[in-house]
């Protein structure tokens, strides 16, 4: 087996790992948490525009916002990890029909792997910082793994070489 | 290694875990197009007006009727919620069948032992989603528990038996792979396939897969951060406005949060299914060889594959610009997918072995 196949088969493998103990975690120690929170801070806010009361009302949308924020990016992260994770694999198994040199194949599974394994990490960073470095990491995540996926679309479209 | 679970053998654990697979992707799919049709517009126009009756009952300073309208809102979201995770656990059951079926000749299990793990995880596969689907209509009736019915149960169960299966592949891939040394290495007509139909969906595929993720990061760098600044800011002026009796401010405010609900939904969908589709491509490239069809029709299905799922997507983007029209023209695309893939599993179904045929007897000649 090839290392670039290795690195797309075993990369996925523990992507797929990585991405279904994070959702674990998530699901028994944060998910019903969050959605308990967004339920009642929606609650406490429409009820507090109910009996007037537009400050209370305002810090219970605010809640609900950051929660909600939050929320998005934990279902989001665990999601795009376990789906690149299976690409990487599918990707890994067909990988000696990529009618590319031995070189840029490498290239291109570290880069896709490299990717698959940033572009969340950088969105589960955004939760616990809104500053501009998590933004980075999931831009250049997300940019490794589309120029990897345009390098591999042109290596499957052209046809075998003979022999 | 021919006959030991890389042959497609009619009940063989490898045809089971394919046909079974489409069929989950099939029946998946098949429930999504009627979910979007009968439901989803439905449900999406009940979940507004009870929120608008929240917001309307907060103006109105009535504080019982903002919480029944907010709990009808639940149970709205809860019956959505049920429908969609039917349709998305099928396909992605449907998705690590078709995986699982390629991994076949790496499990090293006898014949008997795969083949019934191939069919404890079909049977958990359905159950799964079917129990899903009836969460909404069964509730807690004659449950032993109090928050959890009978239909949740037995989704549980469902995904029990798909974890026990897979779990078990595995341990045969890592058994195999422990005697690799000793045995033979594998030739598998899955693999080795260089056909036509088979390039035109993994280069169509993976460009799907592509696509989708160019619109996720264009999505995300563009509109994300707007939506979710617009969600605070419309729910903020809904609720001002309630506190001030302003019915139209109320009116205004929810009307805009409609839109924007609506812009989130299309594009996440557009993302999901270009991405899915994609997979699905590449996965269905790997049983090409054993698709009993002339080489021409497996092409033309190919193709019909990729363009429905090319004009989905897009037009599910569209429908917020287009109305009903791209909605029925994202129906008509799923159609074609569904046709598309029908006409593969069928073809599958036809294979009576001549590629397996062929590797024994050339594995005949060379013993």
């Amino acid at each position: 087996m090839s290392t670039a196949r290795r690195l797309l088969i075993f990369g996925g493998i523990g992507l797929a790992l990585l991405g279904m103990i994070y959702g674990l975690w998530y699901a028994v120690f944060a998910e019903h948490q969050e959605l308990d929170g967004i339920g009642k801070s929606l609650a406490t806010g429409f009820s507090a525009a109910g009996a007037r009361d537009p400050r209370a009302a305002e810090d219970a949308l605010q809640q609900y916002r950051e929660l909600k924020y939050t929320y998005d990016r934990h279902v989001d992260v665990h999601g795009h990890w376990i789906g690149l994770a299976m690409l990487l694999m599918v990707l890994g198994i067909a990988f000696d029909r990529v009618e590319l040199t031995e070189r840029v194949k490498l290239l291109l599974a570290a880069g896709l792997f490299l990717g698959s394994l940033l572009f969340p990490l950088g969105v589960l960073l955004q939760t616990f910082s809104h500053g501009v470095a998590p933004r980075a990491v999931a831009v250049a995540g997300s940019a490794l793994v589309i120029v990897s996926l345009a390098g591999m679309t042109m290596g499957f479209a052209r046809a075998p070489r003979s022999g | 290694m021919q006959a030991g679970g890389n042959a497609f053998e009619p009940l063989g654990a490898r045809r089971l875990l394919a046909l079974g697979g489409i069929g989950l992707i099939l029946v998946g799919m098949l429930v999504g197009d009627i979910f979007a049709v009968f439901v989803l517009h439905q449900n999406a126009a009940k979940v507004g007006a009870s929120l608008s009756a929240a917001a309307h009952a907060a103006a109105a300073g009535d504080a019982k009727t903002v919480l029944a309208s907010l709990q009808s809102v639940g149970n709205f979201l809860e019956n959505r919620g049920t429908k969609v995770d039917t349709h998305v656990h099928m396909i992605a059951f449907g998705y690590l069948a078709l995986l699982l079926a390629i991994l076949q000749p790496w499990v090293g299990f006898s014949d008997s032992a795969k083949k019934k793990l191939a069919w404890i995880f079909l049977f958990g596969a359905w159950l799964l989603p079917l129990s899903v689907f009836l969460i909404h209509y069964v509730g807690l009736a004659y449950s032993p528990l109090e928050a959890i019915g009978w239909a949740s149960i037995f989704a549980d169960f469902g995904g029990v038996l798909v974890i026990v299966a897979t779990l078990a592949y595995l341990l045969g891939i890592a058994k195999r792979t422990q005697q690799a040394a000793d045995r033979a290495p594998v030739r598998d007509g899955v693999r080795g396939d260089r056909s036509v139909a088979g390039r035109i969906l993994l280069a169509g595929g993976l460009a799907l897969v592509l696509l989708g993720f160019l619109h996720g990061a264009y999505y995300a760098a563009i509109d994300l951060y707007k939506h979710e600044a617009l969600d605070y800011s419309v729910l903020s002026e809904m609720s001002a406005g309630a506190a001030a009796k302003d019915v139209a401010a109320v009116d205004s405010a929810l009307a805009k949060y409609g839109q924007s609900g609506g812009e989130k939904a299309v594009n996440i969908a557009a993302h999901a299914h270009a991405i899915e589709f994609g997979l699905l491509a590449i996965l269905l490239a790997f049983f090409q060889p054993y698709v009993s069809l002339r080489d021409s029709w497996k092409r033309r299905w190919a193709w019909v594959l990729l363009f429905g799922s090319l004009l989905l997507p897009v037009f599910v983007l569209l429908e917020l610009k287009l109305g009903l029209l791209a909605g029925g023209i994202a129906d008509v695309a799923g159609l074609l997918v569904i046709i598309a893939l029908l006409a593969m599993w069928i073809g599958i179904l036809r294979y009576t072995g001549e590629i397996d045929a062929g590797g024994r007897l050339a594995e005949g000649a060379n013993g």
